[in-house]
């Protein structure tokens, strides 16, 4: 895909997110939409993966440690095939196989639970320890929430992946500056997260999370180099691109969503 | 041979074992490798050993990314840390998540000793047995902990096992054979039946033979798995003995009491009591001290055994 198809594919993802969360009637609406460019350019352009055969040993691994924003990866993993987008429909509905937080077991396509925040980069560590094991050259792709980082146990996987030098391992953050009870700098500031992994040891950078082409250009220079970890932040606003929650500022992490509004964005033509 | 072996190189040396037929086992340590002296395993197998410091969290995390991987990881530390320290990622990143992670809690209870209060675990399998589908194993001795750590390892789920790391009072022959779900029935009586776990399994044995010879005729059953319990065999030994005594090294609250209970309150209720910690932290000292300070020694067993069997219907 080229970068112009990429960017159209992220604008339907995002229409689908609001359509999910919309068809409920509310839900985590500003993190999913402020992550969604980072996964439609890992799941279109980036990652190997099978659709039909979802835990193929090879494949590179993503794992939504801010696991709230579980409908950005829903919707790309149902466009790509790993399971009917009529589940779409579903989330977080009783016995749905879409949850509000991700869950590896209900879900074809999730490598990795997550939800209790701080948790999934461990995890995403682990699964780079076992691609050196089998001898695999599959990539684990981990994305972490700004507000997550404030979890003392990010900095204990950070740590370890960088003694391990897991160049296999690339995280990024959705730095959207935004957390539940407010702005990220006001709560408990996280900055400067590009110097505090650099500090750690990472091969880090700083992008806009919104420019694809930007996101790719980073991943590809984290994967020219082969001696660290690499560690990504990406400038992001939190409900980008839909104006409601965008407005809404801090408050849009969860929020409702009337039947007029999904529609009117779903269902608008693209630009 | 056998009988001479610490708990810690027993565990070791079924993990070598293993790890010879099985490259997906991997073993995780907190920074006390030299504790649960695993050292073997790492100069044997160092790209499939872990020490990720003093970051107990972290390791429950990275072992379940491991098992996500196919990998079947054995990590330990202290039993507090392994379990109150890291309920969370416990519970979400292995259990919640299904994975095959094995968790080893070492110095349970009154066995932490010296390092005390702050290291003296009387909760851990309490919080540990009421995370859906976690087992929850206590092996006795060295002769039982052989057979059940490649039990442990086939066993397809999660596995909280809480051991004692040095060297147990020998209970079981190395013929002996053990289930992981099925409670040892060491031996049957009519009067009262105790039923045990880890430490208090010897102290039980002599308490009963003090019994005997005061004319009372004590069962024993060591339930060393405490979740899933072996309800029918809890069950039989009530209708046999018509009295039962819990000897668990733990608090009462939530544990093998509790478990016990739970089972005979719905299904066959009799006399019980339940010897155990009283709801009270840890202390420093030795475990003949530790045993006495908190009321679990022979002498607390034979006296709650004998109230036991005065409550029960002529």
């Amino acid at each position: 895909m080229q970068i112009r198809e990429l960017e159209k594919k992220a604008d339907q993802i995002r229409k689908m997110v609001v359509e999910m969360i919309g068809r409920l009637g509310v839900g985590h609406v500003g993190g999913a939409l402020s992550a969604v460019d980072l996964v439609t350019a890992l799941y279109y352009k980036e990652m190997k993966i099978d659709p039909k055969n979802p835990k193929w040993k090879e494949r590179d691994r993503f794992v939504m440690s801010k696991g709230h924003a579980g409908p950005a990866l829903y919707a790309v993993l149902a466009d790509k095939g790993y399971f009917d987008k009529e589940h779409l429909k579903t989330l977080n509905l009783p016995n749905t196989i879409l949850p509000s937080h991700c869950d590896m077991n209900k879900t074809p396509g999730v490598d990795m639970t997550a939800g209790s925040l701080g948790q999934g980069l461990s995890c995403a560590v682990g699964m780079a320890l076992a691609a050196r094991l089998d001898n695999l050259d599959y990539y684990v792709y981990a994305l972490i929430g700004d507000g997550e980082s404030q979890e003392g146990q990010i900095y204990e996987a950070l740590m370890f992946a960088a003694h391990k030098r897991l160049n296999n391992l690339i995280v990024f953050i959705d730095n959207n500056r935004m957390q539940i009870d407010g702005y990220t700098d006001d709560i408990n500031k996280i900055e400067p997260i590009d110097k505090k992994a650099d500090a750690f040891g990472y091969f880090t950078q700083r992008v806009n999370g919104h420019d694809i082409q930007q996101i790719l250009d980073a991943i590809k220079k984290a994967k020219a180099q082969t001696e660290k970890p690499s560690f990504i932040v990406l400038d992001t606003i939190k409900g980008y691109k839909f104006k409601l929650a965008e407005e809404k500022g801090p408050a849009c992490h969860n929020m409702s969503i009337d039947e007029t509004d999904w529609r009117e964005y779903a269902c608008c033509k693209e630009e | 041979m056998l009988d001479n072996k610490e708990m810690r190189d027993v565990y070791c040396d079924k993990l070598l074992e293993l790890a010879k037929q099985n490259k997906d086992i991997v073993i995780l340590e907190a920074d006390l490798m030299k504790s649960t002296k695993t050292d073997r395993f790492f100069k044997e197998y160092p790209e499939r050993s872990f020490d990720v410091g003093v970051a107990e969290a972290n390791m429950m995390g990275v072992a379940a990314g491991l098992a996500a991987c196919g990998k079947i990881p054995f990590c330990a530390t202290f039993a507090p840390f392994a379990t109150r320290r890291c309920y969370d990622q416990v519970f979400i990143s292995i259990c919640y998540s299904q994975q095959n992670v094995k968790i080893i809690g070492t110095d349970p209870g009154i066995a932490a000793e010296l390092n005390g209060g702050t290291h003296m675990p009387f909760e851990d399998m309490g919080i540990m047995r009421t995370i859906p589908d976690l087992v929850c194993v206590e092996p006795t001795d060295a002769a039982m902990l052989e057979s059940l750590v490649p039990q442990i390892a086939d066993y397809k789920g999660a596995v909280y096992v809480r051991m004692f790391r040095k060297k147990a009072h020998k209970i079981f022959d190395e013929s002996d054979t053990f289930d992981l779900f099925k409670a040892k029935k060491i031996r049957k009586g009519k009067d009262c039946t105790i039923i045990c776990s880890g430490i208090m399994v010897k102290k039980a044995l002599d308490a009963q033979k003090e019994l005997e010879q005061q004319g009372y005729d004590i069962g024993i059953l060591n339930t060393a798995t405490w979740k899933p319990i072996d309800k029918e065999m809890v069950i039989e030994c009530a209708k046999e003995s018509g009295a039962i005594v819990t000897a668990e090294n733990h608090n009462i609250h939530n544990g093998l009491g509790s478990a016990v209970a739970e089972v005979l309150v719905e299904n066959y209720p009799v006399p019980m009591k339940r010897i155990g910690i009283k709801d009270r932290f840890g202390q420093v000292g030795k475990m003949d001290f530790l045993e006495k300070e908190y009321n679990i020694s022979i002498s607390d067993i034979v006296q709650a055994v004998k109230e036991t069997i005065k409550r029960k219907k002529a």
